[in-house]
Parts: structure tokens; C-alpha cells; sequence
């Protein structure tokens, strides 16, 4: 016997995500949007990896395409390390972009992500914890996730993590691992070389049944 | 019913006094020209029975001021061109504004030198002959403005009245029996006086972009704090907040023993948004969430970056965040950018070197050896500004894994710093 409200909420659970299912803002990484389509609307995507893994130009590129198609998007700086000149090479238009620099601090960084979005609005927020110790961000309640999870479902907004580890698990409703990037040097002496780009590997851990297990991005320097 | 006043060549203290004698009937004055003045009388017929015993009442209330004339007429243009062309009282009732007119001289309407040249050369020279001729001849040969200044000589010409309107002040101030020590309290002082300002501005249909609070201190100094805001708005609830959050960043030093809030008034903004363009933050809602990032973070560390016309590394600035209606690039990379981090401030190092060429990298949390390498690249500029900078950069690829960039600063004792990592 299931107990009518778990059905009902069971039901809504389900219909809500066939409608974000079908509600995704392009990456115009032709592999990720290949592949997963790209980041969800009203729902958070985690993204990790390790240093020199791709992960920023893949977010990089990402806020390129959603600020091309008028989207407004901020992005919470955990560490200060964005780079203005990168995204503005990547074809990011700043004028579109909320950059908020927290210094190191990851609680500020979670206090500010929380007002941006339950204050609404936004096309993508992106919270970069990427240059965040692990043993830190671990230390962040699994609460937050779960209020963010809430605040953004039934909004238009994507909600983007990028972490060394994945941290918001059960609250993401996407998960994509990258593991270290290949570095592509052109030239064949050792002293003489240019640094041509790297390859990364992106895996999907989530949604389960993705259209590929794993794929490649190529971002040249 | 509309009076006029009018003094011929008057002096300041005349017009002044035509406009005191004016304003104790009627509140909606205007001085067309100097000592012409014209109101609105109308509902005064409670007062004064007729047009002629409101003459009279003005009249005796001019009577203080040498040669003033007075006029009563149904319109305005009849009442001005009726009191400077007659002497003494004049009463034009409703329908008799041409027979009044007519004995007057066309100057009266200030026709142009040409109109006034072809109505002398027809020997036309008071309106009473203009007002005679046929509308339709006068339409084909004198245009539109001859139609105009015909329809002026019957008095059919009406025109409304502009009423010069005092300038309205949006401020709003209150003088406290006790110092006030705390914000809470001084936040409900704020609600009351915004509240009262706002009300202000949205009779007169204006808005504000800046809010402006004076508050007067017990050490007797003026503590001033002002709201700038990219948009009009009149949400006193919206003000309130950013005050309330910037008095908090910058509190009073004294004890407050008056407030006083001040608008700047602006047109409204008028917004129309697209059924198919993608959501944007509102705007009351931004400033409010910008102001609450701002105490956050520091009001410095949230914006929006523009890059400077420079070379200089990692240049940038933070300008206010604001929603514009621009068009947004269209997106033309056909390739990804590899992107950096940066390390800010940059990180010191220590590079192993052979024959120039580095080996081994040690930073905080970076260490190993470099497998590949891409460089010297010689970079330098603003050497005329004493922060100046020139460097040598590498790309390296530690064995471990990590894609970098530094640099060795060349100066007289070179040093290493990692400058960011690719990602």
C-alpha cells in the first residue's frame, strides 16, 4: 500500500523533471551539448576536478554562450581567481557579468550565492570553489546545498559548482568529472615549444543514463 | 472668468506688487511678459457677484500701484490684449470679446514684420477691420498665421492658462527631543519620512535616483550619506533598505538629533519588456542585492570587470553592476579558449634552472618537476609609472600533473612567482 502523499509527491518529484529535462542552456561546447545537452535550468550541476583539469574553460565558454543569448550571470568568486581577460577571449560579454570576489572565504562565498538566488533573475550563477581545499569545502553544511537545491528548482536559473572533489552529491541534479587534462605541445624540440592547448576528459556521473560515458573537449591556448 | 494686471514699463517692486495683488485671488498665476499678469478667477463668483464687481475688488487692491490696469474677459489672450490695449477697468463679457477688441491696434498681437507690412498696405490697422475680413481670403492669402492672428482680433483664439507652479521641494525633516543613539529606532524615523517623500514624488508622477539623508549630530557637525541609484524609482520600502544597510557600513559618530531625507527628482522609469528576451534581475531587487553582497564582501568586490586599455598583466576593473537593454554579442568562437586562473596576489617561488632553462618548481602547494616548457617570453611596459612591470614568462608542466604559468621579474634581483594555473 503507498501512502497517497508519498504518490503525490512522487508524481510532482517526476513531472518536475521531465519539464527541467527539457530545459537546458547551451554550453556551445559542441561534445558537452553532444552529450548532455548542457546545464539544466532550475537545478544545480556540479562540475570537478583537479587543477589544470578544464574545468574553467569549459565554465568560461559556458558563460560566453549564456551571455550571448542575453542571459545575465553572476559569478561567485571563492579564491579570485577569474580571470577577466581569459572569459573576454573566450567571448564572455562582462557587461552581462556579476563578479563577486570573496577573498578565500567559502562561507561568504555560500552567503552570497544564497542571495543571488533566491534574489532571482539570473540566467547562471556559478559558484567556483575550485581553488578551495577539500578539507574546507567538506566542512560546508550539506543544508546549503539543499536550500540552493530548493531556492533554484521552478526558476529559470542554472546553478553551476565547480569543486576539486563533488561535494553537493544528491543535491545536483548533473555531475561531470574531469580528470587531469593531456597537454598538447606543438614543436618537437625541448626547448623550443609552444603550448599548443589540452585535451580534457569529461565523465558523466549524473544523470545516470547519459549518451556517452565519457567524452573529449579540446581548449587551445 | 480670467483678470489681467498690467503695468507698462514696470519696475521690480511694481511686479512684484502685481503679483502680490494678484495671488491674494488666485493661486494659478502667470506673467506672460513683464507687468502682464493674468489668473485664473474663476470660482470666484461666490465672492463677487459679476465680472464687474470683481474688477472692482482687484482694482481696489491695485490701487496702490501707479497706472495699473485691469481687465476681466472669459479667455486669457482676451483678457491681456484687452488690458494692455485699454485704460483703466475693463469688463469683456462672454460673446463680446470681438466688439471689445476691435477698437484696438493690431500691434497689440505682435503680427511679424511682413504680416505687419501687407495688413499696413492693405490700410488695416485695428482688429475690429481684420476681424471683418472673410476667413477664407485671409486663410489663402496671409497662411496660418494670418488665420491665427484673425481668429486672435475676434477672440475666438482661446488658449489655456500656464500657471507658473512654485518649485516643489521632496524633502522631508525631523527634529528629535532626544538624541537618538541607535539605528533601530532611527530606522523607523527613516520608514516615516521616506514614506513621506515618496508620496510626494508619486503626486507630481516623478521618481528619484538619489535619496540624499542629512543627519545633525550632537557634536553639532552634519553626518551626510547619500543612495545613488542607475534608475528612477519611488519605492520607499527599496530606499529604506539601502539606507538601512549603508548607515550600518557607516554609522553616525555622535548621537542624531535631527534626520532630514532629501530626493532628487527624475523622471520614472518606463520599461518595456519582451515576451521572448531571457529573464533579467529587477532592479529595485539588484541594488538591494548588490548593497547586501557589498556588506558581505566589501562594496569593492562586487561588480561588473571592464578591462583597461593596458597590457598590464591581469589589468582590470570593477565597475557598478547595472541591468542595460544592450544587445548581447552574438557568439562566434568556433574553438574553445584554454582558460587560466590566477594566483592573486601572485605566488613566490623557487625555480630550478639549468643553462636557463627551469627544471623543478617549488611554490606553496606546487611542486615537481618540469617535464615541458614553453618560453622566456619577454614582457614589459609603463615604464615611465614607478609600478612599472617587466618579466620573463614560461608555461611549465609539472610531472605530476598541472599546467602553469610564471615568471622572473627582470630586475636587479630576479624573483619567481607563479602567476596561475591553465584550467
Amino acid at each position: 500500500m503507498s501512502h497517497p502523499l508519498l504518490v503525490r509527491y512522487l508524481r510532482s518529484e517526476t513531472q518536475l523533471q521531465d519539464r527541467l529535462s527539457h530545459s537546458y542552456i547551451s554550453t556551445k561546447v559542441a561534445e558537452f551539448d553532444a552529450a548532455l545537452q548542457g546545464f539544466p535550468r532550475g537545478a544545480i550541476t556540479e562540475l570537478t576536478g583537479p587543477a589544470s583539469s578544464g574545468r574553467t574553460s569549459v565554465f568560461q565558454c559556458f558563460l560566453a554562450a549564456a551571455t550571448s543569448e542575453g542571459e545575465y550571470c553572476a559569478l561567485i568568486d571563492a579564491s579570485n581567481t577569474f580571470d577577466p581577460h581569459s572569459a573576454a577571449a573566450a567571448g564572455a560579454d562582462l557587461k552581462r557579468l556579476l563578479w563577486v570576489r570573496c577573498g578565500g572565504n567559502p562561507e561568504h562565498a555560500m552567503q552570497c550565492t544564497d542571495r543571488l538566488i533566491h534574489a532571482g533573475g539570473w540566467g547562471v550563477v556559478l559558484l567556483d570553489l575550485g581553488d578551495i581545499p577539500a578539507h574546507v569545502v567538506r566542512r560546508i553544511p550539506i543544508s546549503w546545498w539543499y536550500r540552493f537545491r530548493r531556492a533554484v528548482e521552478n526558476t529559470p536559473t542554472a546553478v553551476v559548482v565547480i569543486e576539486r572533489e563533488p561535494f553537493v552529491r544528491a543535491c545536483a541534479s548533473m555531475a561531470v568529472e574531469m580528470p587531469p587534462a593531456h597537454v598538447v605541445w606543438s614543436g618537437s624540440h625541448p626547448d623550443f615549444r609552444i603550448l599548443h592547448g589540452t585535451v580534457g576528459q569529461l565523465r558523466p556521473k549524473k544523470p545516470v543514463r547519459s549518451a556517452a560515458p565519457s567524452f573529449k573537449t579540446r581548449a587551445l591556448a | 472668468m480670467y483678470a489681467c494686471l498690467y503695468v507698462p514699463d514696470p519696475s521690480d517692486a511694481v511686479r512684484a506688487a502685481l503679483r502680490a495683488c494678484a495671488e491674494h485671488f488666485s493661486p494659478l498665476i502667470e506673467e506672460s511678459a513683464p507687468g502682464l499678469i493674468v489668473f485664473d478667477a474663476r470660482g470666484l463668483g461666490r465672492l463677487h457677484a459679476d465680472g464687474h464687481a470683481l474688477a472692482q475688488a482687484i482694482a481696489r487692491d491695485a490701487a496702490t500701484i501707479a497706472g495699473a490696469r485691469v481687465c476681466v474677459a472669459p479667455d486669457p489672450h482676451v483678457a491681456m490684449t484687452a488690458a494692455r490695449g485699454r485704460v483703466g477697468i475693463t469688463v469683456v463679457q462672454s460673446g463680446e470679446e470681438a466688439a471689445a477688441l476691435a477698437p484696438l491696434k493690431i500691434d497689440l498681437l505682435s503680427p511679424s514684420e511682413e504680416l505687419a507690412e501687407t495688413l499696413a498696405a492693405w490700410g488695416i490697422g485695428i482688429l475690429g477691420q481684420l476681424a471683418a475680413l472673410p476667413q477664407h481670403g485671409i486663410s489663402e492669402r496671409l497662411g496660418a498665421e494670418g488665420l491665427a492672428l484673425w481668429r486672435m482680433a475676434r477672440g475666438s483664439l482661446s488658449r489655456p492658462l500656464v500657471p507658473e507652479s512654485e518649485p516643489v521641494s521632496f524633502s522631508a525633516r525631523f527634529e528629535l527631543e532626544h538624541p537618538l543613539e541607535l539605528l533601530e529606532p532611527l530606522s523607523f524615523l527613516l520608514a516615516r519620512l521616506l514614506n513621506d517623500v515618496c508620496s510626494r514624488l508619486a503626486a507630481h508622477g516623478l521618481a528619484a535616483n538619489e535619496i540624499r539623508v542629512v543627519l545633525r549630530l550632537e557634536t553639532g557637525s552634519d553626518f551626510e550619506r547619500s543612495i545613488r541609484l542607475p534608475f528612477a524609482s519611488r519605492d520607499a520600502q527599496a530606499f529604506l533598505k539601502l539606507l538601512q544597510l549603508d548607515l550600518s557600513a557607516h554609522p553616525p559618530s555622535a548621537p542624531i538629533l535631527a534626520v532630514c531625507v532629501a530626493a532628487e527628482p527624475a523622471e520614472p522609469r518606463r520599461v518595456q519588456t519582451g515576451l521572448f528576451v531571457p529573464v533579467a534581475p529587477d532592479a529595485e531587487k539588484l541594488e538591494l542585492t548588490l548593497a547586501r553582497l557589498g556588506a558581505i564582501v566589501g562594496a569593492e568586490n562586487v561588480g561588473s570587470p571592464e578591462l583597461p586599455d593596458s597590457h598590464r598583466p591581469g589589468a582590470f576593473r570593477m565597475m557598478k553592476f547595472i541591468v542595460n537593454d544592450s544587445a548581447a554579442p552574438t557568439f562566434n568562437n568556433t574553438r574553445q579558449q584554454l582558460a587560466i586562473r590566477l594566483c592573486r596576489p601572485p605566488l613566490p617561488a623557487q625555480v630550478i634552472t639549468e643553462h636557463g632553462r627551469p627544471r623543478r618548481l617549488m611554490a606553496r602547494d606546487i611542486r615537481g618537476d618540469i617535464t615541458a616548457f614553453a618560453g622566456p617570453w619577454r614582457t614589459s611596459g609603463e615604464w615611465w609609472r614607478p609600478d612599472f612591470w617587466a618579466r620573463d614568462e614560461w608555461d611549465v608542466e609539472l610531472a605530476g600533473g598541472g599546467l602553469y604559468r610564471i615568471y622572473r621579474t627582470a630586475t636587479a634581483t630576479p624573483e619567481w612567482f607563479v602567476e596561475g594555473n591553465y584550467d
